[in-house]
């Protein structure tokens, strides 16, 4: 139920995430160590081009890899496939973007 | 019960691992995203879920987080090696070095967390 396609939309988003998540975990283990504070990051984030085309980058990416993911697990194990399941797909994949698309907006604009 | 023969392979317990770790993180992914969104609507809301994070449980939480994180992004790797990349018996050697790798990351964190 993978077909070329989603397979190699699967294992870009893969490629383009890897390095991305890695700088996140870098920033994150920064960011927290003098405590935790809204003010503080959004300082350091907002405003930024270059934070806001990272994280928006990683947010499409991530909501890609995450709807793939998901519809395998969802076809291997309740055996939903064809219209339903690429409808289910595209749902779980756009509600991820909007939602990470606000997340990104939030933070750095 | 018994125990499918295939479930004794190394191979089976990367792929469940890479599975158990995508599920949780994809689960995860709108609980995150919506807090950060929170930035805008209520900053106070934020800050008070910030505060939230510094309980010792939810540190330990965020530290099991960031291990699925690390699993699932160096599984990953070892899987696109095996696809794009010519096959040497070196892989088994790169994958337990991924493994350490994740292992270091996680607790990385959890040390600067706690």
């Amino acid at each position: 139920m993978i077909g070329v396609r989603l397979y190699l939309a699967q294992r870009l988003s893969a490629m383009i995430m890897a390095p991305l998540i890695l700088v996140h975990l870098v920033v994150m283990i920064y960011a927290i160590q003098d405590g935790i504070d809204a003010q503080e990051i959004l300082s350091r984030t907002r405003g930024s081009v270059w934070w806001a085309a990272m994280y928006g980058l990683l947010a499409a990416a991530v909501s890609v890899h995450a709807a793939i993911g998901l519809r395998s697990i969802v076809h291997e194990y309740l055996k939903i496939t064809a219209l339903p399941l690429n409808i289910l797909t595209w749902a779980i994949g756009l509600f991820l973007m909007g939602m990470g698309a606000n997340a990104v907006v939030a933070v750095t604009l | 019960m018994m125990i499918r023969p295939h479930r004794h392979q190394p191979l089976w317990f990367a792929f469940v691992l890479h599975r158990l770790s995508g599920l949780g993180l994809a689960l995860f992914l709108p609980a995150h995203f919506y807090v950060l969104s929170l930035a805008l609507t209520d900053i106070d809301a934020l800050n008070g879920l910030l505060k939230w994070t510094e309980n010792p449980l939810l540190k330990f939480v965020e530290g099991g987080l960031v291990f699925l994180l690390a699993v699932h992004i160096f599984g990953g790797l070892r899987l696109l090696a095996l696809e794009f990349l010519p096959w040497s018996p070196r892989q088994k050697t790169y994958a337990a070095a991924a493994t350490a790798t994740a292992f270091f990351v996680a607790c990385g964190f959890l040390m600067n967390a706690v």
